[in-house]
């Protein structure tokens, strides 16, 4: 590409504050952007990404300094200026898209105010010329009801809509620079695909240049003109996009592409009493029915696969087999007996066959106790262990989840990795020693290397221990590694199952179809194909 | 909702005129003996009890004072035969007039000083404002009144004595109790303050507060759009608390500057043995939590678009 450049990065250095310590997170990274021009930068969490794009708008985050290097934009040297002139390039010219528009929005505050207040704080336009101007962008994104959503609360509007109204306010200014920090990751695959093209359009419509941050090459390959991989805050490689997926250079880059290649061994079709079944249950929040006659098995030494959208009921399916929710008709059988509805008539024994993983292990362990007390709780008060086997019994627990018990033992889940914190998840369940596990997007939050480490660990303990796993996700390369049966649900109905070879092949449910077609492939025109499909059909 | 709360407050107020009540019942001694002294005999006492309808069994006893208290009849004081109700009548304004005053100086004092010190966190100004008003609460209020009374009433700037009557203008009193106001809010403003600053402060983690330091908007606007609607909550809880406070905790100040406010009043009551002044007081203070504590659940309420505007 032969346009002026726009941005230009030279041996650039980030340090992170770990205690008194200064550490190099950013070892060194060279950018250079065009006009126009969409980047995509990627790599696992800690590569330094996002650190990289906030560099990029003179921003480093409380506990980060920028320590080395250059940052020129536009001719501007973004760090040299001051803090104020900063300030009056942020949103006007540069802007940015945050993960999660949910939380990136003030919540208390309309939609359409939050839009405004850039253009009319960098006196771009005044506030009624910024309100059309919302409607507008808010039509070209696609957002339903332009006219009104912008007088809406965040809480009022769904996640793939505020994500869709945050690039709509980051385009408020007519910015030159846009950054897109993983944009889709927090969506549905129906609804990425959705940001996605929006995105992709508003960006060529009004020929903004784009920094997109992601940690899937398929999402990225969609949108970028170039793809930067990242490694541990340097830099691995950069190419064209067509050349990038089709030849990439470096053996990492190699094993990012080739990530997805575990899965499990196909089983013999199940047989006998399932461990737990559900049968005809309805269930509702209120007088809102969010489940509606759902009914499935599962076996021992199974996994199956409950996939759909967010608000498909997945995880209130959990929270009725867990107890935490009665529901209103239909039972949970256990080994062919019902279980107590409600949670506190179950029995301890009950409690301790069913246990679950959590998506967040930020939030799922609590941050005040150390492994050994985390890990040694269930095993205590389910099976009464105590004293040394207590102690013993852990050590084999961390031995099994691959940590070392004499590192370990006595950390905090703070001092441990993402990855590293689900395992202690997964340790925890083991603990009690159930027959089922449920696990509630178990790998969402991890990248795909962390994640392909935890399916591996699951199978393993799954074939060591007969375990049977319920895997709710609404990822569907997962459930292509990991998966025997799949059950796919959509408003609170189960509207396929069956063996996972039946559900990866044709003919599919019309809304089956919708989610296998939606998983984004390693094919730069993807998307502009599935679009035309759709389009025409 | 809010109906629910308010009927909730009532039905709150309701257990605790029966506490009142239940405790005064518990207290020794005779009241006709008290009242008549020792060189009562026995048909007098009897007399003054059944005057005083000491003899009704503890129920009915309760649903006199309580329906006349909700008509504003307090029944008259057992130690000067006035009516309470007047006795409280200008005492309670006193009191509300304190009240106000005090919280008009502290409210905007704290919600400025801790929203500045949130904005210059860690600065020589952060820690001059955390300093000083942790000191202010550290001393007893009847010490930081005194010191008061030494520096600006010694001095002829302030009156160290209040003396209000119906003709006193209100310029002369805010002039004359300026120095009780003044000992009132170095009180309370440390829990205000460090409240709106740990409020605000905490809420500076948050994505949406990087995004409008992204977006460009200056430091100041950050705080006051992006984090203080988002920190209204706990601000207006503790603002509600120590106007409570204010209203029900203030007898030492109030005996320090000689203030004819409740305070004193019940204190009076409760060196008289006044079982009835007392009750109807204790009934006022905790009838002003309460709608305090109400007023500020509601506030809350209003200003978080989530619970105001549903899906």
């Amino acid at each position: 590409m032969d346009r002026e450049v726009l941005l230009e990065i030279r041996g650039l250095r980030i340090e992170g504050r770990s205690g008194e310590e200064w550490t190099e997170i950013v070892k060194g990274i060279d950018l250079t952007l065009h006009k126009g021009e969409v980047l995509g930068l990627i790599g696992e969490s800690g590569a330094g990404k996002s650190t990289v794009g906030l560099a990029a708008m003179g921003f480093a985050r409380d506990g980060c300094r920028i320590s080395g290097g250059s940052i020129v934009f536009d001719g501007i040297d973004l760090r040299t200026i001051s803090e104020k002139q900063k300030r009056d390039l942020r949103g006007a010219r540069i802007a940015y898209v945050a993960q999660s528009a949910a939380a990136s929005f003030n919540p208390a505050h309309k939609l359409i105010d939050q839009y405004c207040e850039a253009p009319v704080v960098h006196h771009v336009m005044g506030r009624e010329e910024a309100e059309r101007d919302a409607i507008d962008l808010y039509r070209r994104m696609q957002l339903p009801d332009p006219e009104s959503i912008g007088f809406r609360y965040p809480h009022q509007v769904s996640g793939g809509q505020l994500q869709r109204a945050m690039t709509a306010m980051a385009m408020s200014c007519r910015p030159d620079l846009i950054i897109f920090d993983e944009p889709t990751t927090a969506l549905d695959v129906t609804t990425q695909i959705e940001v996605l093209a929006a995105i992709r359009d508003i960006v060529r419509q009004f020929d903004t240049a784009a920094i997109y941050i992601t940690h899937d090459l398929a999402v990225v390959a969609q949108a970028a003109d170039r793809i930067k991989v990242l490694l541990r805050g340097d830099e691995v490689e950069e190419a064209e996009t067509r050349q990038m997926l089709d030849a990439p250079r470096e053996d990492y880059t190699k094993s990012l592409w080739a990530v997805r290649t575990f899965a499990r061994a196909e089983q013999p079709p199940a047989s006998g009493t399932p461990i737990v079944s559900v049968r005809n249950v309805t269930a509702a929040y209120g007088t809102v029915n969010v489940l509606e006659d759902v009914s499935f098995d599962i076996h021992a030494g199974r996994t199956v696969a409950v996939v759909g959208e967010s608000g498909s009921g997945k995880s209130t399916t959990a929270r009725v087999i867990t107890g935490l929710l009665p529901p209103k008709s239909g039972e949970v059988l256990f080994e062919g007996n019902a279980l107590p509805a409600a949670l506190r008539r179950r029995t301890r024994e009950q409690l301790r066959q069913v246990q679950m993983i959590y998506q967040m292990a930020d939030t799922a362990l609590n941050p005040k106790l150390t492994l050994r007390e985390l890990i040694g709780r269930p095993a205590q008060m389910y099976l009464g262990l105590k004293g040394r086997v207590l102690e013993e019994r852990v050590k084999e627990l961390l031995n099994l989840i691959e940590l070392d018990p004499a590192t370990y033992i006595d950390r905090l889940p703070g001092e441990l990795s993402g990855g590293q914190k689900q395992r202690i998840g997964i340790a925890r369940a083991l603990a009690a020693e159930p027959k089922l596990i449920i696990c509630d997007e178990v790998t969402s939050a991890l990248d795909q290397i962390v994640q392909e480490g935890i399916l591996k660990l699951l199978n393993r303990l799954q074939e060591e221990f007969g375990l049977a796993y319920m895997f709710i996700t609404h990822d569907l390369a997962t459930v292509r590694a990991i998966a025997d049966e799949v059950v796919v649900m959509q408003q609170g109905r189960v509207v396929e199952q069956g063996t996972k070879a039946e559900m990866f092949a044709p003919p599919h449910e019309p809304y089956t179809e919708l989610l296998l077609s939606s998983v984004p492939e390693m094919d730069p025109d993807w998307l502009t194909r599935l679009l035309e499909r759709r389009g025409a059909a | 909702m809010i109906a629910l709360r308010v009927a909730l407050g009532i039905g709150l107020l309701f257990i605790v005129s029966l506490i009142i009540f239940g405790a005064t019942e518990l207290l020794p001694g005779d009241l006709a003996q008290q009242l008549l002294g020792q060189g009562a005999t026995p048909e007098t006492l009897a007399a003054l009890r059944e005057q005083l309808g000491l003899n009704d069994p503890a129920p009915v006893r309760y649903w006199n004072w309580l329906s006349g208290a909700l008509t504003g009849d307090f029944g008259v004081s057992l130690s000067n035969g006035r009516p309470i109700s007047e006795l409280i009548g200008a005492r309670l304004g006193n009191t509300v007039f304190l009240a106000l005053y005090a919280a008009s100086l502290a409210v905007p004092i704290s919600l400025v000083l801790g929203i500045l010190a949130a904005l210059w966190r860690n600065s020589i100004f952060d820690r001059a404002a955390n300093a000083g008003a942790l000191t202010a609460i550290s001393f007893p209020e009847f010490f930081v009144a005194y010191i008061l009374v030494l520096w600006l009433a010694q001095t002829g700037i302030f009156p160290s004595m209040v003396r209000i009557n119906p003709t006193t203008t209100f310029g002369d009193r805010i002039y004359m109790t300026f120095l009780p106001a003044l000992t009132l809010t170095l009180v309370v403003t440390a829990h205000m303050m460090r409240m709106t600053r740990a409020a605000i402060i905490n809420l500076m983690a948050s994505p949406y507060i990087e995004m409008a330091r992204l977006k460009g908007l200056s430091p100041l606007r950050i705080v006051l759009r992006h984090a203080v609607p988002n920190a209204l909550a706990p601000i207006i809880n503790v603002i509600a608390l120590n106007l409570a406070y204010l209203i029900t905790g203030v007898v030492v100040v109030e005996v320090v500057f000689v203030y004819p406010g409740l305070g004193q009043l019940m204190v009076d009551a409760v060196s008289n043995r006044d079982i009835a002044v007392v009750q109807a007081v204790a009934l006022i203070f905790a009838a002003a939590y309460i709608a305090l504590n109400l007023l500020a659940d509601v506030l809350s309420t209003i200003t978080n678009p989530r619970l105001m505007h549903r899906r």
